[in-house]
């Protein structure tokens, strides 16, 4: 008797968990069947098809109400998917050059106002830079960036930074100073050793600046819908929401499958690269 | 043995071209898109710009309108609800919840639950949104609803709607859902750090409260709670300060209706400044609500790099949970 109770006792937490979490199972859940599926109820497909994923084939996907003429498709798929990953390729890219070059400064030098730009990445780092749309707009619009994937991808990297230049520095305090002292000895400019000797030894850093840069750029939403407004220049994120303000009259099925190739990446970095996972949440600062 | 620390006396002569190499990318970026921004939105409040980009100065006159505007009282409640709500229910409290409870269990489950939790802050928010908005569609096709529906359960959920969800309980259930939706992606940033924190209590602690006879929930509220109240408060406080500021979300998903139902204060600013439907582009205006945040984003964030130590708490990170 008592082991029954205990056993009782010992699957509460189970249960209250498995209560909490089931939402948000089951909403994935539904995405994957519905993008598999010519309509759904709940979790049951009715009639599995691959049809839904028509738009990989053909590139275009009509939208809704525009009763298939040619000029009410939404861009090519394969240009949008080219943008997004041009987008997020280059932030990341650009981010992991420049806040590892300044961390290096940060973690080696000692210059006047050091401890000031420490100071400085760190206060950044919790700013919430969204609250700067509308100058940053402004910005854009002068050095004539506005409309361009160029001014965006800056736009994200600048904001991305304070953290970028935090992960690098950690990593960098991490190695003795002995081995960069070593190439220096060996005739070895600053720039050399840091490429050489330094860089190859915080890996680690680099895969975690690069894999939030991208997944983040990969996900922009805000500074696209603001600062783009030609539609060869959309990412996938601007398709999405474009089938969501016609939500009404969507075709669900072709939605899921879009949400759902448009959450690959994710889905992929979420199953294989889990342990990079706690940095980026701690790490983000964007929602919540 | 060489001591570890770095930064002994820099090489002279060969320093200062180096260094520019080093950190002028950043400080570029960071003045261009940070301390421009700063000072700008602050010009523009004193302007009545709009798409044609012209400086009009007028004064304090966009923060006299701010006063006088019928709909940012509204808004400012909503904000400060929207803010209190999601922090209380799912920021900290379904943080606390799930981090107590997945480090009381199977440790390899735990971790797996948590790991689910992470989900919603790693996708795209537009697909995020997408799939909440199905979730919520009407039965038989929307989750929820056919969930309800399969238990046999009378009841109907709806997405847009302002009836309250009880009449002794003035929220509405829109409201509901933008909490939702914002904390289950909230709740995860609080669950990292209290779970680190939950982990490296000594087990000490807690077997001598248990060879005192302490029950779980005395263990909880006796030991492990004091033991991470400074971790508590710094979620509370970090994401007072992402909740304020944050509204892609909301944007997405109801876009600050029914009406104005659930607008807050950073969606309203981005609306002023670049809705369609309004076609004004009232960028002086929309500058000046943004000011408010802009004050309240430094002064916090230098607070918590003042009172919180960042430093040590983001060095804690390199903890595995996953």
């Amino acid at each position: 008797m008592a082991r029954a109770v205990d056993y009782v006792k010992m699957s509460i937490p189970y249960l209250i968990l498995a209560v909490i979490t089931s939402p948000i199972i089951l909403m994935y859940v539904m995405l994957f069947i519905a993008s598999f599926s010519k309509t759904v109820y709940g979790l049951i497909p009715d009639k599995v098809t691959l049809n839904n994923w028509n738009f990989l084939l053909t590139g275009y996907i009509q939208a809704p109400g525009t009763l298939g003429v040619e000029a009410g498709r939404y861009p090519n798929i394969y240009i949008v998917t080219f943008n997004t990953f041009l987008l997020a390729l280059t932030v990341a890219t650009l981010e992991v050059l420049i806040s590892s070059l300044a961390a290096y400064a940060i973690s080696r030098y000692s210059f006047r106002g050091r401890n000031a730009f420490l100071s400085l990445t760190l206060v950044l780092h919790s700013f919430p830079s969204i609250t700067l749309l509308i100058a940053v707009f402004y910005i854009l619009n002068t050095l004539g960036l506005f409309d361009t994937l160029i001014g965006v991808i800056l736009v994200k990297v600048a904001l991305e930074l304070p953290l970028g230049i935090w992960i690098m520095k950690g990593f960098y305090d991490g190695i003795p100073w002995d081995m960069e002292m070593s190439a220096l000895v060996d005739g070895c400019t600053r720039l050399e050793a840091w490429w050489r000797v330094i860089l190859p030894n915080v890996k680690g850093g680099i895969a975690s600046t690069m894999i939030f840069a991208f997944l983040s750029g990969w996900a922009e939403y805000i500074y696209i819908l603001t600062f783009i407004v030609s539609h060869q220049n959309w990412t996938l994120s601007m398709l999405v929401a474009a089938m969501i303000g016609e939500w009404r009259f969507v075709d669900y099925g072709q939605l899921a499958a879009v949400s759902f190739y448009y959450m690959l990446p994710v889905v992929i970095f979420f199953l294989f690269f889990q342990k990079y996972l706690l940095r980026l949440t701690i790490a983000s600062k964007g929602p919540i | 043995m060489l001591p570890k620390i770095s930064r002994p006396k820099p090489l002279k002569g060969l320093r200062i071209p180096y260094l520019y190499v080093f950190i002028l990318p950043a400080l570029i970026l960071i003045a261009v898109f940070y301390l421009m921004p700063v000072m700008l939105t602050v010009v523009i409040s004193f302007t009545s710009m709009d798409y044609r980009l012209e400086w009009d100065w007028v004064g304090l006159g966009n923060y006299y309108r701010m006063l006088r505007d019928r709909w940012a009282h509204i808004i400012l409640r909503n904000t400060l609800f929207y803010a209190i709500a999601t922090l209380a229910c799912f920021n900290v409290g379904m943080a606390l919840v799930i981090s107590l409870l997945t480090t009381h269990i199977h440790d390899k489950t735990g971790a797996a639950f948590r790991a689910a939790w992470l989900l919603p802050r790693i996708t795209p928010s537009t697909v995020y949104i997408v799939i909440w908005n199905w979730a919520l569609a009407p039965y038989p096709y929307g989750l929820f609803n056919w969930v309800l529906h399969s238990l046999g359960l009378d009841f109907t959920l709806q997405k847009f709607t302002i009836k309250p969800v009880h009449p002794l309980i003035p929220v509405s259930w829109v409201w509901v859902w933008v909490i939702l939706v914002n904390g289950f992606i909230g709740a995860s940033f609080g669950m990292v750090i209290f779970t680190a924190a939950i982990k490296a209590i000594p087990l000490d602690y807690i077997n001598a409260a248990k060879v005192d006879g302490a029950s779980t929930l005395q263990i909880i509220r006796y030991v492990i709670l004091p033991m991470i109240r400074w971790p508590i408060l710094f979620v509370t406080a970090y994401q007072t300060l992402s909740l304020l500021t944050s509204y892609e979300q909301i944007l997405l998903f109801t876009d600050g209706g029914p009406g104005y139902a659930t607008e807050v204060w950073a969606l309203y600013s981005f609306h002023k400044a670049f809705a369609e439907y309004a076609g004004a582009f009232e960028f002086g205006y929309g500058a000046a609500l943004a000011v408010i945040l802009v004050i309240i984003g430094l002064i916090a964030s230098i607070t918590y790099y003042k009172v919180f130590r960042f430093r040590e708490l983001m060095l804690e990170s390199k903890i595995e949970v996953t």
